[in-house]
């Protein structure tokens, strides 16, 4: 969205549904939670398959970390909290209603501050409330071709809580970041998984201001969230360009077109028919609060500052390193052992950089012990920079231990008596450049340097050429 | 508010339920008698009553984490009138 012109005129509010994926079982039955990949149907019982007669009853961990959840994003817990029927008729809910929050959801009134363009911008939450997942639907071919729909109940009844914003974003990148925000908040409370499939989902309203809005349901994938949006803002520019008047209603996203298609008008909340589930018993658990507050993690916000104070590393740093609760942990753990500022050197721009070109996760990272023996390495001046970053793209790609790799490479830096050859050597064979370094051109300088790393494969250290170029091309 | 024949069309396409003419009229007819009777109800005075939010007056029934056994796969199905490859298989939605 920079530099389009178009800040200020798009609005977007998220709702984001969250699996609790860490709970053992169902949120209404003791169905496991552990249904990824598992043959269809195969993970379901009387409850989650609403036969007739069966009754729900609410798994207390769930509400549990409901409100640790609430109590992260600054919410407000309700005094008084219960489940209504939310009546559709959808092959994805055995039952034909869903059981879900309504009035009195769990937690509201929240905040969360999400880094807008140069400053930080504050996204109010609406409410926090459970529901159960539905199904799993399993179209042949696209969904509006299909001629029938597959259904698999294994997800039906998995915990969720759904996350609803104001409409306080203002771009599709600030939502991208929110919802990372979130997941990170919710992977330190330990109570989700965001890397399973489907752990994720989101709705997004957005219109351009002035404009009706469009929701665009199911967005499942994290970059999806920001490729959506883009691309229904742009839509919705073209419409008003051309003077066509852009109405209400809610789309689907697809994922591998890059679009949003048209899927039904709105429905009216009055349409759902809420009505309190009978069969559920309302919930007084506010007195919890003080109880769970106390168990409440050190959240992503606190720890960076945290790290800034402890450490002495940058913002940026410590911003990059807590973003994700195993960068955090595994930067703790080498910060623990080495120079803190040169571990969050290595771990904040080396190590994750080059996990993200490899599209990859800090968990498929190799251990901490290694990068405390590469940094150690560097420090006593056995490797140069040069030097770890080989050994580090030889351990993510080959894995390895990273003694052998020095050894096997002749990453060891050379010793300064072969350094100071190759550069006397350089000296007398590049006049031309040494002229025109002592003629005022520096960058000549550089030139020399490259030389001597040259001649000495890469295992001189730059700063120490650096300087015995300098020292020698004063006194000649 | 009386709710009209309209009203009862759109409710019962909501919830996918097939109402002839004559059906229709006779829901309405008892929509609205319901709707009476809770115009009655507006009148009385419920000032210091405390609102019930659920009508066996219990409250705070939880579980705990535990996961059981789920139903085989052929039990899951055995009700379904059509099934394939372990789905369920429904009408399409769009």
């Amino acid at each position: 969205m920079d530099g389009d012109g178009l800040e200020g005129s798009v609005i977007i509010g998220l709702e984001i549904h969250c699996q609790l994926n860490k709970l053992n079982s169902k949120l209404f039955c003791g169905c496991s939670t552990k249904q990824q990949g598992l043959e269809p149907n195969t993970m379901t019982c009387p409850v989650c398959l609403g036969l007739p007669g069966a009754l729900p009853v609410i798994n207390k961990k769930a509400v549990e970390y409901s409100i640790m959840v609430g109590l992260a994003l600054s919410c407000e817990i309700a005094e008084h909290t219960q489940f209504y029927r939310k009546n559709y008729y959808y092959p994805d809910l055995p039952r034909g209603f869903q059981i879900t929050q309504y009035d009195w959801p769990i937690a509201s009134n929240g905040i969360l501050t999400v880094e807008a363009d140069g400053e930080e911008r504050t996204v109010r939450i609406r409410r926090v409330h459970m529901e159960e997942d539905p199904g799993r639907l399993v179209h042949q071919g696209s969904i509006e071709t299909s001629k029938f729909v597959l259904v698999d109940y294994n997800r039906s009844g998995m915990p969720l809580l759904e996350v609803v914003t104001e409409p306080d974003l203002r771009s599709p990148k600030e939502a991208r970041r929110f919802i990372n925000k979130l997941r990170n908040i919710l992977e330190y409370l330990d109570v989700f998984d965001g890397s399973l499939e489907g752990a994720l989902r989101v709705d997004a309203n957005v219109s351009l201001r002035g404009g009706a809005r469009v929701e665009i349901k199911n967005i499942s994938s994290y970059k999806g969230v920001e490729r959506a949006l883009l691309f229904e803002i742009s839509r919705q520019q073209n419409m008003k360009r051309r003077g066509v008047k852009v109405t209400q209603e809610t789309r689907h996203y697809d994922d591998e077109r890059n679009c949003t298609i048209t899927l039904r008008t709105k429905e009216q909340a009055e349409e759902y028919r809420y009505y309190p589930e009978p069969d559920l018993v309302p919930l007084s658990v506010k007195s919890w609060e003080p109880r769970l507050k106390a168990t409440l993690p050190e959240l992503p916000d606190a720890r960076r500052e945290r790290f800034k104070k402890q450490y002495s590393i940058s913002d940026d740093h410590a911003k990059v390193i807590t973003s994700e609760i195993r960068v955090a942990n595994y930067y703790e753990c080498v910060a623990g052992k080495c120079e803190p500022r040169l571990a969050a050197t290595w771990v904040a721009d080396y190590l994750k950089g080059e996990l993200n070109y490899r599209d990859r996760d800090i968990k498929d990272a190799f251990e901490p012990e290694k990068m405390i023996y590469i940094l150690e390495q560097l420090k006593t001046g056995i490797i140069t920079d040069k030097g770890a970053v080989e050994v580090m793209r030889a351990l993510l790609d080959e894995g390895g231990d990273p003694k052998d790799i020095i050894l096997s490479r002749n990453l060891a830096k050379v010793e300064t008596d072969i350094t100071k050859a190759a550069v006397k050597d350089v000296i007398k064979e590049n006049l031309e450049a040494i002229r025109d370094y002592k003629d005022g051109k520096p960058q000549a300088l550089n030139y020399l340097v490259g030389k001597v790393m040259k001649k000495t494969n890469g295992r001189a250290d730059p700063a120490e050429v650096n300087l015995l170029l300098r020292e020698l091309l004063e006194c000649t | 508010m009386a709710i009209s024949v309209k009203d009862v069309q759109h409710i019962a396409s909501l919830a996918c339920v097939d109402l002839n003419e004559t059906e229709q009229e006779r829901f309405a007819k008892q929509f609205n008698s319901i709707l009476e009777y809770f115009k009655e109800l507006d009148g009385l005075n419920t000032e210091g009553v405390e609102p019930t939010y659920h009508v066996i007056g219990l409250n705070n029934v939880f579980r705990e984490d535990d996961a059981y056994e789920p139903l085989p796969q052929e039990e899951a199905l055995k009700n379904a009138p059509r099934h394939e490859k372990g789905y369920f298989k429904g009408p399409r939605i769009v």
